[in-house]
């Protein structure tokens, strides 16, 4: 086995309540790398991470995460859930959304320690979320909040992370922010990251490869290979034309 | 003016007052939190029927509050995937409960009192084995709730986060619910099935606003239920006025300037 396979998919279909989500789809993500995950709304990419985190079994083929079969709770995998609203009714702060990482899934009431708020600590600066550690979640803006949920992803270690719309709510700034920040830390920490977006154009610098989603297939590859006429086109089954301007990428005649 | 604990129908009004409270406090600060309190209300709606069905046949009505209120519990939490959107099916079901009652009252031929009392709380009458019902129930509600307290903040604060961390969220909500059931049937006894959000969701909604740390709000919470039930209990035994009244009143005067002066976000 390829030992610097982090995930692969291999003939993968997925039918929910009838509909096919995937139809027999494959391709390999190796340690390190940084993927964008694109397509229109429906195409099956937060399917595609409740796979990879074991909430769904595909319907035929195989998913490997870490060479092995995905599980519920693997503490090698970090999660954020496409954008919401933290609940401002639970009288959180924001190291409480952290520490939902740590130990949010032991039993018991959890009385903290010096270590665990040391932790809490690190995950923080790590994000440059320290400054309003104590703040209540409800004070934080949607920029804050994502810091926040990337610090609760990241606090466990893991060797993937996997961000559904991270950038959704976020104007450009804040969205160039917080991908800096995830390229930093893929280098730093040679984590894996999956990045669901409906836009492309913030992760042209950091994607080192784009995984697009449209009609139940797939295509992957460096994004100058994806994200042109001709591929888009065949994925879409429909004429598409991608216009490159200024660095920035238009796909014209398909929802992206 | 002390002299009023000698009498041990007073001692088990503190006693199990003060079990109710805590329970109250605890419960109310997810039952508020998760967005429930039409559900609690519901369910104290849904007891009014068992305690009238159980007046009826013939048995203690704590039985029949806790029967009905926890397969109601856990028929919410089986069936209401969203619960706020289900809040017209649970007015209904309400609505019915209440209309059940109201013909099992009837049935019964009883004393009107027993009705009074299951409305608006009888806690200076409670009887010795509904002190030992509610402080087993109790304890065994803390203990579950102590135990259960961070994967329940965790798929409170973000279930589906807490799903893929591997904390069974959907049984820790019907669980949750069966103990929504055991502290509204423990605070009827306490306020009645009409003013049940005094106890369960006063104190909590206080304290949400005073702190922002959940083990705080906790804390807080219940120690408002303590003090709204203890000094609730007192001023009633030694005035002529019904313990609901002070217990609401209090409630209801502490909730006020702390909703005014605290800006929400």
């Amino acid at each position: 086995m390829d030992t610097n396979k982090v995930i692969s998919l291999d003939g993968v279909t997925v039918e929910l309540g009838g509909r096919v989500i995937f139809n027999n789809v494959s391709f390999a993500v190796e340690k390190g790398e940084f993927v964008a995950v694109l397509g229109p709304n429906g195409a099956g990419k937060t399917t595609l991470l409740k796979l990879l985190l074991g909430l769904l079994k595909p319907t035929k083929g195989d998913v490997r995460v870490l060479g092995a079969v995905p599980h519920r709770g693997d503490g090698n995998i970090g999660y954020a859930p496409q954008h919401r609203v933290l609940e401002t009714d639970l009288a959180l702060r924001a190291r409480d959304v952290v520490g939902f990482g740590l130990d949010g899934n032991k039993w018991g009431i959890g009385f903290g320690s010096r270590k665990r708020d040391a932790l809490i600590d690190a995950a923080l600066k790590e994000v440059d979320a320290y400054r309003f550690a104590n703040a209540p979640i409800g004070h934080l803006s949607g920029g804050e909040q994502q810091r926040l949920l990337i610090a609760q992803a990241l606090i466990t270690d893991p060797k993937i992370l996997l961000l559904d719309e991270p950038l959704s709510n976020l104007d450009i700034n804040h969205a160039q922010e917080i991908i800096a920040l995830l390229t930093e830390i893929a280098k730093h920490r040679g984590v894996t990251i999956m990045l669901v977006s409906h836009d492309i154009n913030p992760l042209l610098p950091a994607a080192n490869r784009v995984l697009y989603f449209a009609r139940g297939h797939s295509a992957m590859g460096t994004p100058d290979e994806v994200v042109t006429s001709a591929t888009l086109s065949r994925l879409y089954d429909t004429k598409v034309e991608v216009i490159r301007s200024g660095g920035h990428v238009f796909v014209v005649g398909a929802e992206i | 003016m002390f002299s009023i604990f000698q009498y041990s129908f007073i001692q088990n009004a503190f006693l199990a007052g003060t079990v109710v409270a805590i329970v109250g406090g605890f419960v109310g600060y997810f039952l508020v939190t998760r967005g429930l309190t039409f559900a609690g209300e519901a369910l104290s709606h849904i007891g009014f029927a068992g305690a009238a069905a159980a007046l009826f046949v013939g048995i203690d009505p704590i039985v029949g509050l806790l029967t009905f209120t926890i397969i109601a519990g856990i028929a919410i939490g089986i069936f209401g995937k969203d619960l706020r959107e289900e809040d017209i099916n649970i007015g209904i079901v309400m609505t019915l409960a209440l209309g059940l009652g109201a013909l099992f009252i009837s049935l019964y031929n009883g004393y009107a009192e027993q009705a009074y009392s299951i409305l608006f709380g009888t806690i200076l009458g409670i009887s010795h084995t509904d002190v030992l019902v509610t402080l087993i129930f109790g304890i065994g509600t803390i203990a579950i709730l102590v135990a259960i307290f961070r994967p329940l903040l965790f798929s409170s604060a973000d279930p589906e986060v807490a799903e893929a961390r591997g904390v069974p969220v959907r049984a820790l909500g019907i669980l949750f619910l069966v103990l929504v059931a055991v502290a509204v049937s423990m605070s009827v006894q306490v306020v009645g099935v009409l003013l049940i959000f005094t106890l369960l969701v006063g104190p909590a909604a206080t304290a949400i606003r005073l702190v922002h740390n959940p083990l705080g709000a906790v804390s807080i919470s219940i120690a408002l239920a303590l003090a709204y039930t203890w000094l609730g209990i007192f001023l009633a035994a030694t005035g002529s006025w019904p313990v609901t009244f002070y217990i609401a009143t209090i409630s209801f005067l502490v909730y006020l300037p702390v909703r005014l002066l605290t800006a929400r976000t």
